[in-house]
């Protein structure tokens, strides 16, 4: 059988799960950004109890692996009465994973804005709200966007996983022509480089669009 | 079937969890041991007069960056057998393992070494230096506490990517809970041991590489102690 055989009978297959993967980042992408915001604020809260949960929350999705965090999900919460469909539990595993990274981007990125901004903004007399909206989170952006596009890309990877929960995503998909065809190069050859498609021609380019517009918003022109 | 905590289960099953434990370390200590010295290989293979070469190297190391380890674990395990090569699923998971976090390495050697001020190696070439002996003496030494906390970051990331391995087979901590927990039916306490058991391992390892990237701050001047 010849590739482009292949590709005839199975591609309309994987282009399926493709979906089915943009699908699964888009979901994941929105929940860990949310979830990244709101834990890094909490863990730099003067509050301890607030920033304990945080820092709590954050070792423990950062020192489990992925993958049992996920079975964890899938297999272990009907235990507890929690029934997540395939898809639910992989997004939530993905979106909670990653937005402990995430975190500590934010906080990082918080920490990076120069302390003399927040002092001008307070002389200046605004109120904490305006503050934060129009002094710090503007500046930001430029920061922590670099890394996050980082972990973003991690996350497309990442979101190979979710077939071992029976999500029916490319990995998934590439994994049952497979066992039908044996034809093992072509099939995971083709996941690979669909994969790759997608990282360094579709969401890359879109993660430095968004650090140019971050960048041309605070005046900091960026090529 | 019982719904809570079941603690005898928990027993009953902690010997085969502990010995699977161990696999799971060795993987991951022969996976860095791979993945550091192939980061070296893609390292010195971007560094050669030739630019073709050198470009042709950059995409390999992109593509190996941007596609994900289990299908990478796949296409090993899969398509080498396909050509003659029959290997073991452990050999099989090391290589890839290997690979995917040398390309890592490489990124962290190649950012270390661009870490030494450039001056250091005008004064080298001022001072009739050999290139082999500004390596050795002057560049190696400064690069080296700079890639220290990356080289720490990616022994915890192969620590906690090691359970992929179970999907091609390897007897590691995951593969040994979903037998377990597949043969009991009862997927609770395997999986949540698992859990913790990364938890008691990972924690400490990460707190020292933080440690050290302290160490290493305070050593190069950035940070007073």
């Amino acid at each position: 059988m010849t590739y482009f055989e292949f590709l005839n009978e199975h591609g309309i297959t994987l282009l399926l799960g493709t979906v089915t993967t943009v699908k699964v980042l888009v979901c994941s992408m929105i929940l860990y950004v949310i979830i990244s915001m709101i834990f890094g604020l909490m863990r730099l809260s003067k509050n301890p109890v607030i920033q304990g949960t945080a820092t709590v929350y954050i070792e423990f999705f950062r020192g489990t692996s992925l993958l049992v965090q996920l079975f964890w999900a899938y297999y272990v919460l009907p235990f507890f009465g929690i029934s997540l469909e395939a898809f639910t539990a992989g997004v939530v595993a993905l979106g909670l994973n990653f937005g402990a990274y995430g975190a500590e981007i934010v906080r990082a990125g918080i920490l990076a804005v120069p302390k003399g901004q927040w002092e001008a903004a307070h002389s200046l007399n605004f109120t904490p709200a305006k503050r934060i909206k129009r002094i710090i989170i503007p500046q930001i952006f430029p920061i922590i966007l670099p890394p996050a596009a980082n972990l973003t890309v991690e996350l497309l990877k990442a979101t190979a996983l979710v077939a071992l929960v029976t999500v029916v995503d490319l990995t998934f998909e590439a994994k049952q022509i497979n066992s039908i065809t044996w034809l093992s190069a072509q099939c995971f050859g083709t996941a690979l480089l669909i994969y790759y498609i997608m990282a360094r021609f579709a969401l890359v380019p879109f993660l430095r669009w968004l650090e140019v517009l971050a960048a041309r918003k605070v005046g900091k022109e960026k090529i | 079937m019982e719904m809570g905590w079941r603690w005898d289960f928990t027993y009953e099953i902690l010997p085969q969890m502990a010995i699977a434990t161990l696999n799971t370390i060795l993987a991951a200590g022969v996976g860095y041991a791979i993945a550091l010295i192939v980061g070296l290989f893609f390292l010195l293979a971007q560094r050669t007069p030739s630019k073709i070469f050198n470009w042709v190297n950059r995409e390999i190391v992109e593509f190996i960056r941007s596609t994900p380890l289990l299908i990478q674990l796949f296409f090993v395990y899969f398509v080498l057998p396909q050509f003659g090569i029959t290997l073991s699923a452990w050999v099989c998971g090391m290589i890839t393992i290997g690979l995917h976090f040398g390309t890592y390495m490489s990124e962290v050697y190649r950012g270390a070494l661009e870490g030494v001020s450039k001056t250091q190696w005008e004064a080298c070439r001022a001072l009739n230096f050999s290139t082999i002996y500004t390596y050795r003496r002057i560049v190696l030494p400064q690069a080296f506490p700079i890639a220290i906390p990356g080289m720490g970051n990616y022994l915890v990331g192969i620590f906690k990517d090691t359970p992929l391995l179970s999907t091609i087979g390897v007897a590691e901590l995951f593969h040994a809970a979903t037998a377990v927990g597949g043969y009991n039916y009862r997927y609770l306490e395997p999986y949540t041991l698992v859990g913790i058991i990364f938890l008691t391992l990972s924690i400490p390892a990460a707190m020292w590489v933080r440690k050290l990237e302290r160490d290493v701050n305070i050593s190069q001047g950035k940070l007073k102690k």
